[in-house]
Formats: C-alpha cells, sequence, structure tokens
C-alpha cells in the first residue's frame, strides 16, 4: 500500500488553493501555476514507474477494508493516463502565458485549471463508482468555470448549453448507480467485478449498462449524444479548448473502457456489439463535420469525435490489439490534438480569423510553423511512424480478429478523410496567395510556439519509439483483459 | 411504499422533461432541479426503505431492523453536488441575461459565425 497514487490528486489542489488567496499577483500565479503542474508531471512519473515494478497499487482511503471504504487503485493504464493528462496540463499552462490575456489571469484562471486536473486525475485514479461522480462532478464544475471563463457573448451562450446537457447526464448517472446498488448491492468497481457474474438476471445489468454507456457517452461525446461538443467548444478560448478537447472527453472514454472491460462483460454479444456500432457511427458522424467546415477550431473539433469512435472501436473488439491498440490511440490523441489546437491557436492568432477562406501563404513568413503544423496533421491521420499509425494498426486488426471486421475497413476509409481534413488546413492556410497576417513580436510567439514544438516532438517520440512504450502499453491491456488482476489487487489488501 | 415512492419519482422526472423542453430559462433550472430531486430520491429508495433501528451493529439488531444507511451517504453527496451546480447555473442565467438580453432559449440559438 502507498500512497503515492494520491499526490497527482492532491498537489494541484493544495496549489490551487493557495492560488485563490493571491488572484492578482500575476508573476506569482503563473509561477505556482507552472510549478504546481511540473510537481504533478514529476509525481506521476513517479507514480508510473511505481506500478510498473510493483504492479496495480491500492490505496482504500481511511484504512476501511476494501469493499467499505473509498478505494483509490492505480494500474498502469490510469498511471499513464495521469501521466499523459498531467504533462498536457503544464503544457497547456504554458501556452497560456501569451494566449490567454492577462484579464483572465488574474481572475482565478490557474486555479480553476488545477481544480480540472484534480477532477481528471482523480476520475482517472478512483476505484468506486460512486468517487467517480464525484470526481466527475469536480472536474465539471472547473469546466463550467473555464468554459464561462471571461464571459463573452458566445460563451455565455454556449455555457448554457454546456451546462444543462451535463446537469442531464450528471441526474441520470446518479439513476444509474442507484440502479446498479440496487442490484448488486456495492460500489466497488473491484468488488462489482466479483458480484456481477454470480448475478443471473443478466437482463437487468444489461439495461444498466446501456444506462451507464449513455452517461458516459454524453461525456465521451458519442455518436447520438455528440451534438453539445462542436458549440460549447468552440466558444473558449485556445487554451481552453485545447485543455478541454484533450482531456474531457477521454475521461468519458477512459469510464466507459474501464466499464466496460471490467465488469459490464455479462452481455459482451449485446453490449458490446452496440458499443462497436456507436463508435463507428461516431467516425461517420465526425468525418461529415470534419469536412463540412472551413472554420480551423470546428474542423479540429469533430476529429476529437472521430477519434473518440476509433478508441471505443479498438475496446468492442475485447481482444488484445483491439485492447492495446484503444489505449495506445487514447494517449495518442490527448497528445496530438493538445498539439493541434496549438498550432492552431497560433495560426488564428497570425490571421485574426478562424475562417480557411480568409487565410493563405504563411509557409513563407512562418516556415517552422507549417512544417510542424505538417507532421502534426501526418500523425492525427495516422502515416507510419508517426504516433497515430501503431494505434491504428493495432485497432484496425483487433477488428479483423472480432467479429466486427467491417468496421476496421470504415475506420481505414475514413483515416483518408482525416488526412484530407487536416491537411485542407495546410493547403489554405500556408500555401495559396499570402494574406496579410497580424503582426505579431517575435518573443511573444516564440512563447507561443516553444510548448507546441515540444508537444509535437513528444509525439513523434511516441510513434517512433512504439518499441519504448509497448511494454506500458501492453501491461495496461493485460489488466484491462484479465480483471483478476486488478480484483486481486483491491481486494486483497 | 417503495411503489409510492417510484410513482413520485417517475412523476418528477416527468415535470422536470416537461420544464426543460420549455423556452425560458428559469424553468429550465428549476426543471434540472427536479431532475435532480427524482435522481435522489431514486437513490434514496434503491437502498429500500424501512426499519427504525439506529445503523448500528448490536445484539439483537439483525440487518432487517435498520434502512441501509449507504444511499443517505451518496444522497447527500449528490444533493451537495446539484445545489452547487443549481446555484451556478442562476447566476450564470442572470448573467446572460444581463448580457444577451433574453432569457428566451429560441433567441439563444445561433451558430458563433454570426452573432
Amino acid at each position: 500500500m502507498s500512497n503515492l497514487l494520491l499526490f497527482p490528486i492532491i498537489i494541484p489542489f493544495f496549489f490551487a488553493i493557495i492560488l485563490m488567496i493571491f488572484p492578482k499577483r500575476l508573476k506569482l500565479q503563473r509561477i505556482l501555476a507552472a510549478a504546481a503542474a511540473g510537481v504533478t508531471v514529476v509525481s506521476a512519473l513517479f507514480l508510473l514507474a511505481k506500478v510498473d515494478a510493483d504492479g496495480v497499487q491500492a490505496v482504500t482511503l481511511g484504512s476501511w477494508p476494501a469493499p467499505f471504504g473509498i478505494s483509490m487503485v492505480s494500474d498502469p493504464l490510469s498511471a499513464l493516463l495521469v501521466v499523459t493528462s498531467s504533462l498536457i496540463t503544464l503544457f497547456v499552462i504554458f501556452y497560456s502565458f501569451p494566449t490567454i490575456g492577462v484579464k483572465r489571469e488574474q481572475s482565478y484562471y490557474y486555479p480553476a485549471v488545477l481544480f480540472l486536473m484534480v477532477g481528471v486525475n482523480g476520475a482517472f485514479t478512483t476505484g468506486d463508482i460512486f468517487n467517480l461522480f464525484v470526481f466527475v462532478e469536480v472536474l465539471l464544475m472547473a469546466s463550467y468555470t473555464l468554459i464561462v471563463h471571461g464571459g463573452e457573448k458566445p460563451q455565455l451562450r454556449e455555457s448554457i448549453k454546456y451546462l444543462l446537457v451535463n446537469i442531464i447526464s450528471s441526474a441520470l448517472f446518479v439513476a444509474a448507480v442507484a440502479f446498479l446498488y440496487s442490484v448488486t448491492g456495492t460500489l466497488n468497481m473491484a468488488d462489482l467485478a466479483v458480484k456481477i457474474p454470480q448475478i443471473e438476471e443478466t437482463g437487468i445489468l444489461t439495461v444498466i449498462a446501456v444506462m451507464f454507456l449513455v452517461v458516459f457517452g454524453f461525456k465521451a461525446a458519442i455518436f447520438p449524444l455528440y451534438f453539445w461538443l462542436p458549440g460549447s467548444y468552440y466558444s473558449p478560448p485556445i487554451p481552453i479548448l485545447a485543455l478541454f478537447g484533450a482531456l474531457l472527453t477521454k475521461v468519458g472514454v477512459y469510464a466507459i473502457m474501464r466499464t466496460y472491460t471490467l465488469f459490464f462483460t455479462m452481455n459482451i454479444s449485446f453490449t458490446h456489439e452496440l458499443l462497436g456500432i456507436i463508435a463507428i457511427l461516431t467516425i461517420l458522424a465526425g468525418c461529415v463535420g470534419a469536412l463540412a467546415y472551413f472554420d480551423v477550431k470546428k474542423i479540429i473539433i469533430y476529429n476529437i469525435i472521430i477519434a473518440v469512435g476509433v478508441i471505443l472501436f479498438g475496446i468492442a473488439q475485447l481482444n488484445q490489439p483491439g485492447v492495446d491498440g484503444s489505449i495506445y490511440y487514447l494517449l495518442h490523441d490527448m497528445l496530438i490534438k493538445a498539439a493541434l489546437f496549438f498550432l492552431v491557436g497560433i495560426v488564428a492568432v497570425l490571421f485574426g480569423t478562424t475562417d480557411l477562406r480568409k487565410m493563405g501563404g504563411l509557409i513563407k513568413t512562418y516556415p517552422v510553423l507549417g512544417w510542424t503544423y505538417l507532421v502534426a496533421a501526418f500523425g492525427l491521420a495516422g502515416i507510419p511512424p508517426l504516433s497515430g499509425f501503431p494505434g491504428k494498426l493495432l485497432i484496425v486488426q483487433g477488428g479483423f480478429e472480432g467479429p466486427q471486421f467491417w468496421g476496421s475497413i470504415v475506420i481505414l476509409a475514413t483515416s483518408l478523410i482525416v488526412l484530407l481534413s487536416a491537411v485542407r488546413i495546410f493547403i489554405y492556410a500556408f500555401w495559396g496567395e499570402p494574406v496579410e497576417t497580424v503582426p505579431l513580436k517575435k518573443s511573444v510567439f516564440n512563447q507561443m510556439f516553444i510548448p507546441t514544438v515540444i508537444l509535437v516532438a513528444i509525439t513523434v517520440v511516441f510513434g517512433v519509439g512504439a518499441e519504448l512504450f509497448m511494454p506500458f502499453i501492453s501491461g495496461a491491456g493485460e489488466v484491462l483483459l484479465n480483471p483478476s488482476i486488478y480484483i486481486d489487487a483491491v481486494l486483497k489488501e | 411504499m417503495e411503489i409510492i415512492m417510484s410513482v413520485a419519482i417517475g412523476f418528477l422526472f416527468m415535470a422536470a422533461v416537461y420544464l426543460m423542453l420549455s423556452k425560458s430559462l428559469i424553468r429550465i433550472i428549476i426543471g434540472s432541479g427536479l431532475l435532480s430531486h427524482g435522481a435522489h430520491l431514486l437513490l434514496l429508495t434503491m437502498g429500500g426503505l424501512g426499519g427504525n433501528s439506529p445503523p448500528v451493529v448490536a445484539e439483537g439488531v439483525s440487518v432487517s431492523d435498520y434502512a441501509d444507511p449507504l444511499p443517505q451517504a451518496l444522497i447527500l453527496t449528490a444533493i451537495v453536488i446539484s445545489f452547487a451546480v443549481t446555484s451556478f447555473f442562476l447566476v450564470l442565467a442572470y448573467r446572460s441575461y444581463q448580457e444577451l438580453g433574453t432569457d428566451n432559449m429560441d433567441l439563444l440559438r445561433g451558430t458563433e459565425d454570426y452573432e
């Protein structure tokens, strides 16, 4: 038993509280926020090393025995996600310095970002389904603050809808938890994994599984429930958008991954086939949006939806390549989405607009930016040896080995659409007749560009050095496919 | 007793959906409040009702003598959260009424491209 797995949750929490005391001290806010994220990244890396060395870590709060107390569990998957999300938050904080504006910085911007980090890391770490609800609410509350932060008219208008959608999904979450509790009598995930196979009435459990799919689907933006995402994510400024795009939907995806591999496995032929079909529909819906718009932010936002579909399709196959591929693709997607939002943020600042038709010729004045974008775009589409490729390869392989081979064909075909949608930004913004750009100080440009380049470099390393990361990924996949490892770590503490 | 509660919960959900489908923002907020009330009552009922003894393990007290205390702890957490969210929603609604000059959801439609 080690308390290490609580640090990525507690550190940002304390720093956020301290930062709320002096909102106007700009320099101190920036230093402390960056320090908080940095320390969290370090502690998350220690946690990952510990999990890799000693296996799944579990802490039950208050030293109650496992099914009674609230368990916090860190298996390789959650440790990897905690590392990635902390890293992205660190970069977002650096990227915020020049872009978010002093006025926002002085009104509790950094505390809100850190609270979001608390919620995200907590949701990835918790081993109790009701505690998951609480952490999701923590991150939602922070996201409500961030999405309306600054109080511009479009922000206010869109945050009402965002808030309402999430209130409905939270109420459904409570209802689903209630049903689950009445059927199984426990809320501890490991205990659920023990109790659910003993229940012979699988019909009611299937209903509950689908209810949870709806609840998490609202957060993850799966096919019929993604309608709120493009509008809501469009309104906040770029750093917040990058944070949301990289982290928020992924919490929903993680929750589906966890519940659908650990305990909702009593009726795979129905629930997982449904998940697979929904995943493919999600990809198709995202593709339509990614091609339909001439707006750089909208194009990348719809690419979030496509990625959610790809990841969930791998999980729905429930075989080793599919699950490994999903985990790999999930980590890749978090990094690459943050990098792409950073890049289109710079492009949008340079042109003073997000409309592609009013852009052009940037490659002449900012060649490095252009080539960095191209690398990121190829990474998104999954061109080898960049980071999108290994994940997608494994997912497609999983699909061919599983029953839904047609889904793999759709994923392969839509990769081309993803490539087209990302390269379209390159063609319109970087090629063509040069359009007058907004003058930007070299130092400000560098402040925006350096975190972006480092993030893109990380994704390249993640892709080229896939062999290096595969032991972690397959370790995480092994725990997902063999729930007994997870159960033993929690219950035999 | 559980049957009566189920009917009450169903009614709350129905009223919530009806209110949330209307155009006025304040009705929507009340609807969201009712929705979370329904969910909370559901949580309470799912633990099973009845039992008079305090939930303390003692001699002569069997499990059927007291109500399950866990849903009551859960509902408390859920109430606090929904209280916070509702108050945030009210502030947001007031602020957007000031800024946008309307509380009609029909007029709050529209995409970002045209203000």
